[in-house]
């Protein structure tokens, strides 16, 4: 099966602070970070706040670019002058439903918004007719695509996002929290809907989340990443059954699961997240991990094993 | 004996397109030294209730209750001053955004003196000295350091430990904790529940926790209320709520958890809460619930014994006689 989008080595820098006399310091946000996604397929990239999850996503949808590393979007390579053509086969959607829609917009002109600037030739009778279809897809009525995004409810505007990401047909399509800021009972309306899209238009995605219960549910391959690096790739359920590195365990071991006669005994990291302007040498998880030694304070260990990698010294059996 | 108790509470809002009621004839009861957990989705009035309890409602609101005692004590009755004394030393809040609940103009150390100086006797060094064992307790290295830190040099973690270590200072007979752990990290957010519920074994107080969570309910509450649009829908023990779902509600809710999933398909529950406009008259979950008919619709539902979880419901599920039939 030939990969939708395929990474390799990606990073992104940033510079901050610095002033007149004293130098810029130098965040890593991602580095090393590679992967592929197929048609029809869900990666998931899962990790905590600062983990480099968010700088991916802007990354693949080409809103900066990448300081080090390539990707291939469809086998053809991404560079920034080529990025107006491609941008339109990637498509976000964002993890709040109340900021990311124009409020002075009508449901109907933002989802045509995409078509009138990418498709210049399309008639405005297409357009409506597309945006009316896609409703149709997304499960909104006709009667909304007058309507202004405040009178419908948090679910409904995700609907809202989904169907304007998809108004351009892209082929990958990048999911940042999508259900993270829902009701219970409104996630599962959502993770259903994206899962029939899938099946149906053959799309892949990328989401990111950092709830393991969702990601559980929904994706085929998962990528845990911890400081902007990549710590443990695999398929799902290798992943949940058989965790390789030691922080997946601790995440997983975190999640709290919805049986109260299920209550097991917690892996306690100790301590934070470090700052990623001081990120310890060797392995950055050594700080917070029971099993280190001195090599992993010394020593950065690279993802290793396949088809399971891991970047870790002394994985788990 | 209660250590909370709260008979027909109810809120309502006077809001510029008519009174909006937040809170309806919600009973709570907390013994000492009991976990309960208040689930609900947003809009539920979860918050609200315990903020009603507290009395930190704006004067929009207008709070009307049967009874509302703490320790025996008719909360209702006393004056503001009696109330004050009462809030923030027996009785104490965390809330969900630990950011922005702490004043950052002032170093944590100065706002958790603050609330022994209102309400001990200690002296200026005996202040300081708690605030360090407080810090200890609740796992801040280096306290003689972080107190003099201003909350916008720590992490949100450890702002939420400040939070839980200023609303525990006073040794409060009863905690609430409204979504303590919705805005901090999976791995952090296990380490605050288990200072939570190690506070809570270690002083014997009682513990509310609001949280939209089923797993964090799952594995540290006692006993569960179950809140939709205001009101109070079931209240059981925590093994026997995830067992046997009395109200429609309840049961749907658990069935939409993506890892009680069977199949790829989640179960859904259409439509969404109801809004301040769309109340509709009987049962206000009728026009989502599967098993609603003629009756639910109409009239308002009773609550039930409870062996079948105070569910208001006018067919709970798991009944006696339906296992017979």
């Amino acid at each position: 099966m030939s990969a939708i989008i395929e990474a390799r080595g990606l990073g992104r820098d940033y510079e901050v602070g610095g002033g007149m006399f004293s130098k810029p310091g130098v965040v890593r946000a991602v580095a090393e970070t590679s992967f592929s996604v197929s048609a029809g397929k869900t990666l998931a990239v899962v990790g905590e706040s600062g983990c480099g999850k968010s700088t991916l996503a802007r990354l693949v949808t080409m809103i900066e670019e990448p300081t080090s590393g390539t990707f291939l979007l469809d086998g053809e390579t991404v560079t920034p002058d080529r990025w107006a053509d491609l941008r339109t086969h990637v498509q976000i959607v964002f993890q709040d439903p109340y900021g990311s829609l124009n409020l002075r917009q009508r449901v109907g002109q933002i989802l045509e918004e995409p078509l009138k600037i990418n498709r210049r030739g399309m008639s405005a009778a297409e357009r409506r007719a597309k945006a009316r279809e896609m409703m149709r897809l997304v499960g909104l009525r006709e009667e909304h695509y007058d309507r202004y995004p405040h009178m419908f409810s948090g679910g409904q505007r995700q609907r809202i996002a989904v169907a304007r990401a998809l108004m351009l047909e892209p082929k990958l399509l990048v999911l940042d929290e999508p259900v993270s800021a829902l009701d219970l009972s409104i996630q599962s309306q959502i993770l259903n809907l994206l899962n029939d899209l899938q099946t149906r238009l053959n799309l892949a995605y990328l989401f990111i989340s950092h709830d393991l219960s969702v990601v559980r549910h929904v994706a085929d391959e998962i990528l845990v990443m911890y400081l902007g690096r990549p710590v443990e790739f695999g398929p799902k359920d290798e992943i949940f059954d058989a965790p390789r590195h030691p922080y997946t365990k601790a995440l997983i071991s975190a999640t709290p699961s919805a049986d109260p006669r299920n209550r097991r005994e917690r892996i306690k990291l100790v301590g934070e997240l470090p700052s990623p302007l001081a990120v310890p040498p060797g392995c950055p998880f050594s700080p917070r991990c029971w099993k280190a030694q001195d090599k992993c304070r010394r020593d950065r260990p690279i993802m290793e094993g396949t088809p399971h990698p891991a970047a870790c010294f002394y994985p788990e059996a | 004996m209660s250590l909370l108790k709260i008979r027909n509470l109810s809120v309502t809002f006077t809001t510029s397109s008519g009174p909006f009621r937040a809170v309806d004839k919600v009973d709570v009861d907390v013994r000492p030294g009991e976990i309960l957990a208040i689930v609900g989705e947003s809009g539920s009035g979860k918050s609200v209730s315990m903020l009603a309890t507290m009395g930190l409602l704006p004067w929009t609101a207008t709070v009307t209750a049967d009874e509302m005692s703490f320790d025996g004590r008719d909360l209702r009755a006393m004056s503001g001053k009696a109330r004050r004394r009462l809030i923030g030393n027996d009785l104490a809040m965390i809330f969900q955004e630990p950011m922005s609940s702490l004043n950052p103009c002032f170093t944590v150390g100065f706002q958790i003196r603050e609330a022994l100086r209102k309400h001990t006797s200690l002296d200026a060094k005996a202040r300081h000295a708690r605030c360090i064992e407080l810090f200890e307790m609740v796992g801040i290295p280096a306290p003689e350091r972080r107190l003099k830190a201003f909350p916008h040099q720590l992490s949100g973690g450890m702002n939420q430990r400040v939070m839980i270590a200023m609303a525990i200072a006073c040794r409060p007979r009863l905690l609430i904790a409204d979504e303590p752990t919705t805005a901090l990290d999976v791995t952090i957010q296990a380490q605050i529940l288990d200072l939570l519920t190690g506070l809570q074994a270690e002083t014997g107080m009682g513990l509310i926790l609001i949280t939209h969570d089923m797993g964090v309910v799952a594995e540290t509450a006692e006993r569960v209320a179950v809140q939709y649009a205001g009101q109070k829908v079931e209240d059981q023990p925590v093994d026997a709520l995830f067992d046997t779902p009395h109200h429609p509600y309840t049961a749907a809710l658990l069935a939409a958890l993506p890892e009680r999933a069977t199949e790829r398909h989640l179960p859904t529950i259409p439509g969404v809460v109801p809004g301040q406009h769309d109340r509709p008259a009987g049962c206000l979950f009728s026009p989502r619930c599967k098993f609603a008919d003629d009756t639910c619709r109409t009239i308002e539902p009773p609550v039930q014994p409870p062996e079948l979880g105070l569910a208001l419901c006018h067919y709970p599920l798991h009944a006696p006689q339906e296992a017979k039939a």
